[in-house]
């Protein structure tokens, strides 16, 4: 880690309200990446994500001011970049206008069907390229409710608390849409990293 | 034995140890005795570790810089608001 990367996120916040512009293009460079990801993710469109990255960091250098410093400026900037997203994921769909909600909720059980070990870590057995298209494509198939949801909890690590609140949802929402992604996603990956042949019930 | 139905309902809370003690209990029992759940809540782990443990991609260089310029823009907005 450089000395610039170890100075810490609030202390870069304090410094970029008195006008240095220098720290927060260091915020930048720390997150960019992840909130591009996140923009992606949600959006499923490069050209969106791009948008959402740059209206993000803008809205997040507009609103310095009002950042309280009670969460972490990641968090916050989190919190922007999804509100973003979701507004750019609204607006392409005007037209049949398509609720965040459609299709969900809908009593259905949630099921486990696929039932088989994986064949090691996939970790080591793919490339980081190989693995991260496999974990786009995979998260791509499912609603943008479920898989927000999922972003939010499991990858950007807010809390449940922190996630119902971003996206207006109980914490029984969220914890259900929660568990509905981590399932649908562990179905899928399982059919793509299962032992193959009769060692499929090596669990036995 | 607790149901499948009863340890799905658990095994939320239980990946994310917010379980109580009695749905801890539940879950933990479960998987002992179910080889089927067993497997379900070895794959659900491993399903939150690979995204987790997935690096962000570099984001393309024209990108990064195109989000650069737009905030020294704003910035530089910002220094000089009588001459917009």
């Amino acid at each position: 880690m450089s000395p610039v990367d170890a100075v810490d996120e609030l202390t870069l916040v304090e410094q970029a309200r008195e006008g240095d512009g220098g720290s927060f293009e260091t915020l930048i460079r720390r997150y960019q990446n992840r909130i591009f990801r996140l923009a992606k993710r949600i959006t499923q469109n490069d050209e969106d994500a791009e948008d959402v990255l740059q209206e993000s960091f803008l809205k997040a250098y507009d609103h310095l001011d009002s950042f309280q410093g009670n969460s972490k400026f990641y968090t916050w900037l989190v919190r922007i970049t999804v509100n973003e997203a979701l507004m750019k994921l609204r607006k392409r769909r005007t037209g049949k206008e398509v609720s965040l909600d459609e299709g969900l909720d809908t009593g259905e059980e949630v099921v486990t069907r696929e039932i088989a070990v994986w064949d090691g870590d996939p970790e080591q057995t793919y490339s980081q390229e190989e693995l991260r298209g496999i974990l786009d494509r995979t998260i791509d198939t499912l609603k943008p409710a479920f898989r927000t949801v999922f972003m939010l909890r499991d990858v950007e690590d807010l809390s449940t608390e922190e996630t119902a609140e971003v996206l207006g949802l109980s914490i029984p929402a969220v914890k259900s849409r929660l568990l509905r992604a981590r399932l649908q996603l562990r179905e899928k990956l399982t059919r793509q990293f299962k032992r193959k042949g009769e060692d499929v019930f090596a669990y036995l | 034995m607790p149901t499948c139905k009863e340890f799905l309902n658990g095994l939320g809370d239980y990946l994310d140890h917010a379980a109580d003690p009695s749905t801890r209990e539940l879950v933990e029992r479960h998987i002992r005795e179910c080889p089927n759940c067993h497997v379900v809540h070895d794959t659900t782990k491993n399903t939150i570790r690979v995204y987790r443990g997935e690096q962000a991609q570099e984001i393309a260089p024209q990108v990064a810089s195109g989000l650069l310029d737009a905030v020294q823009r704003r910035a530089a907005m910002r220094r000089k608001p009588c001459d917009q």
